[in-house]
């Protein structure tokens, strides 16, 4: 009697403290979703809304506009994250040897991008890539280049800055997963591969690199939807320009529904694309995940 | 160092660590620099501080209504924050100690929504809130932010190290349940919602999309906004710019260098 009086008060009491959460999620997360879901397939502008079963579709199929964003988003995506997750996991590695001068220094450097604010340094980056500014003067006073490189006019540079511009904010983000991981490896295990001989390199690619297999793929999972969903750098350093170059799939998004006369229908089409895009790349890496342990 | 190849994979290392930091300190020195420079030298690339500080800041502080702008700032990510640590520490204590298949199913589903883009959820969430009549209001930016569920999947991992002990003896003691996660509970894990506390600001404070939307009048913006503001006119004034961009940084930067262990222990928090 007691006892079931006991689990009766722990079914609600479990109910009570999820109950603000769950109620805030449905009204602002699970609505909204079905609800795009369901605007994805109406036409119209503004507030008035018609259905329009596969039109909105077709127009994906048929919109240059948006396929520019896909493929710059897919670009983005392709070149980005593997950059910066190979860069990361260098200076996890570097730093992860205790007896390596200014440590503590060389990682709170690294790391420092990434308390600052999307916006502040999306601006500071703008006035450095300037046509005579600070990186070109760099550049040709080393001789690398001989005239100005034109960043944000020109469609392949722009896309160089973006690319450039997030890779300095979350490397050192990445790396920190890393160095964590790191320090949990048993350190004998490279001892023991040292007395046999097994060189620097080796170590890092057949220890480090599979030890870390799980980290590796949480971070490429962040930040492929970090970067599907991208919006801040490319809207403040390029506006989506030169000609639609770093316009994204977000940018598009917004620009749809918020810029000019709102088609929320067929924008809410597109950001399903980003949807159906997370998923598919989840689950493959979710699926490599479990070949893993398998 | 008897071996050549070791030492030349020594000055190898040292020498990729020495211009990755000078990278990632540079444009701190460039905002720094700028903010006393007037903005034809910053696109010039002049890297040596100039004369016109007090100028860029008389110029930010007649354009932009600091009190009023920081005031939005600061209540919109410190409130902000207090809610979503208090909801979301609520379910994700609630999802780890009353356990049921049933609630276990709901978490299963949520951390299946953890990778919703948010793109695909600003605009019904703007229809929302124009029907609630919430546009250009604090609630509307705190609202849909409340219930995090990655910081529910924070709290309910740091959870399994809270000791059942504690909740025992304090059942014993005839402490009802919402008494035990105020008096117990969350004093026991004040270093979780430290680190959580660090993250959620940042986010809030930083957060730019869904303020650029809903904010429509600049007494309501917050300081991320008049910062890009100043940057998307035709011909920016940069020394300005860049006023804004430290005055915008500065907050979490403060935060980092007092707080630095738990500030990334907050970010690694949830892998664990």
């Amino acid at each position: 009697m007691a006892q079931s009086g006991l689990a009766r008060n722990e079914q609600v009491s479990g109910w009570l403290f999820i109950m603000p959460a769950l109620v805030l999620l449905g009204l602002f997360m699970i609505y909204p979703i079905l609800w795009s879901l369901w605007m994805s397939f109406q036409v119209g502008r503004g507030m008035a809304f018609s259905f329009g079963g596969l039109t909105n579709i077709i127009r994906l199929t048929q919109d240059p506009v948006f396929i520019r964003a896909l493929t710059n988003t897919l670009i983005f995506l392709a070149i980005q994250v593997p950059i910066m997750l190979i860069l990361a996991l260098l200076f996890a590695n570097a730093l992860n040897d205790s007896k390596l001068w200014g440590r503590g220094l060389f990682r709170t450097a690294i790391f420092l991008p990434c308390v600052t604010s999307l916006v502040a340094y999306s601006v500071v980056f703008k006035s450095m890539f300037a046509q005579d500014g600070v990186i070109n003067q760099f550049l040709m006073f080393a001789h690398i280049i001989a005239s100005p490189i034109p960043w944000l006019a020109d469609p392949f540079w722009a896309k160089v800055v973006v690319i450039s511009a997030i890779t300095w904010r979350w490397t050192g983000y990445n790396m920190i997963f890393y160095l964590a991981a790191m320090q949990n490896i048993d350190r004998s295990i490279y001892e023991a591969a040292k007395i046999d001989g097994v060189p620097a390199w080796a170590r890092f690619w057949y220890i480090t690199v599979p030890m870390l297999k799980p980290v590796i793929l949480f971070t490429t999972v962040i930040s492929t939807i970090g970067t599907l969903q991208l919006f801040d750098e490319p809207n403040l350093l390029t506006q989506g320009g030169p000609s639609d170059s770093t316009l994204t799939l977000s940018l598009y998004i917004y620009n749809l529904s918020f810029k000019f006369m709102p088609s929320f229908g067929y924008a809410s089409t597109v950001s399903y694309v980003i949807v159906v895009l997370v998923g598919i790349l989840s689950l493959i890496q979710f699926l490599l995940a479990r070949e893993k342990r398998a | 160092m008897s071996n050549p190849l070791a030492l030349l994979g020594r000055v190898a290392t040292y020498l990729l660590l020495i211009v990755a930091a000078i990278i990632s300190v540079f444009p701190f020195f460039w905002m720094a620099v700028g903010a006393t420079n007037i903005s034809a030298d910053i696109i010039k690339g002049k890297a040596s501080p100039g004369g016109a500080l007090i100028q860029n800041l008389s110029v930010f502080f007649n354009s932009v209504d600091m009190p009023r702008i920081l005031f939005n700032s600061f209540l919109i990510a410190g409130l902000g924050t207090a809610l979503t640590l208090l909801i979301s520490s609520l379910a994700g204590y609630g999802f780890e100690i009353f356990r049921s298949k049933f609630r276990e199913r709901i978490f299963g589903g949520l951390l299946l929504m953890l990778s919703v883009p948010f793109a695909a959820l600003m605009i019904p969430l703007f229809i929302m809130m124009a029907n609630f009549k919430m546009i250009n209001t604090y609630q509307a930016i705190i609202l849909p932010t409340v219930a995090s569920i990655f910081i529910i999947f924070y709290f309910r991992q740091a959870t399994k190290a809270f000791p059942h002990e504690l909740r025992d003896a304090a059942r014993i003691d005839g402490l009802k349940e919402w008494q035990i996660f105020l008096y117990v509970y969350m004093p026991v894990m004040r270093s979780t919602y430290a680190a959580a506390t660090i993250i959620v600001f940042m986010a809030n404070w930083n957060n730019y999309l869904w303020p650029l939307i809903v904010l429509q009048t600049n007494e309501m913006k917050t300081l991320t906004l008049v910062v890009a503001g100043l940057t998307s006119a035709y011909t920016p004034d940069f020394g300005v710019v860049m006023v804004g961009a430290i005055f915008a940084t500065l907050p979490t930067l403060v935060i980092f260098f007092l707080l630095q262990r738990r500030f990334v222990e907050g970010m690694l928090g949830a892998v664990k």
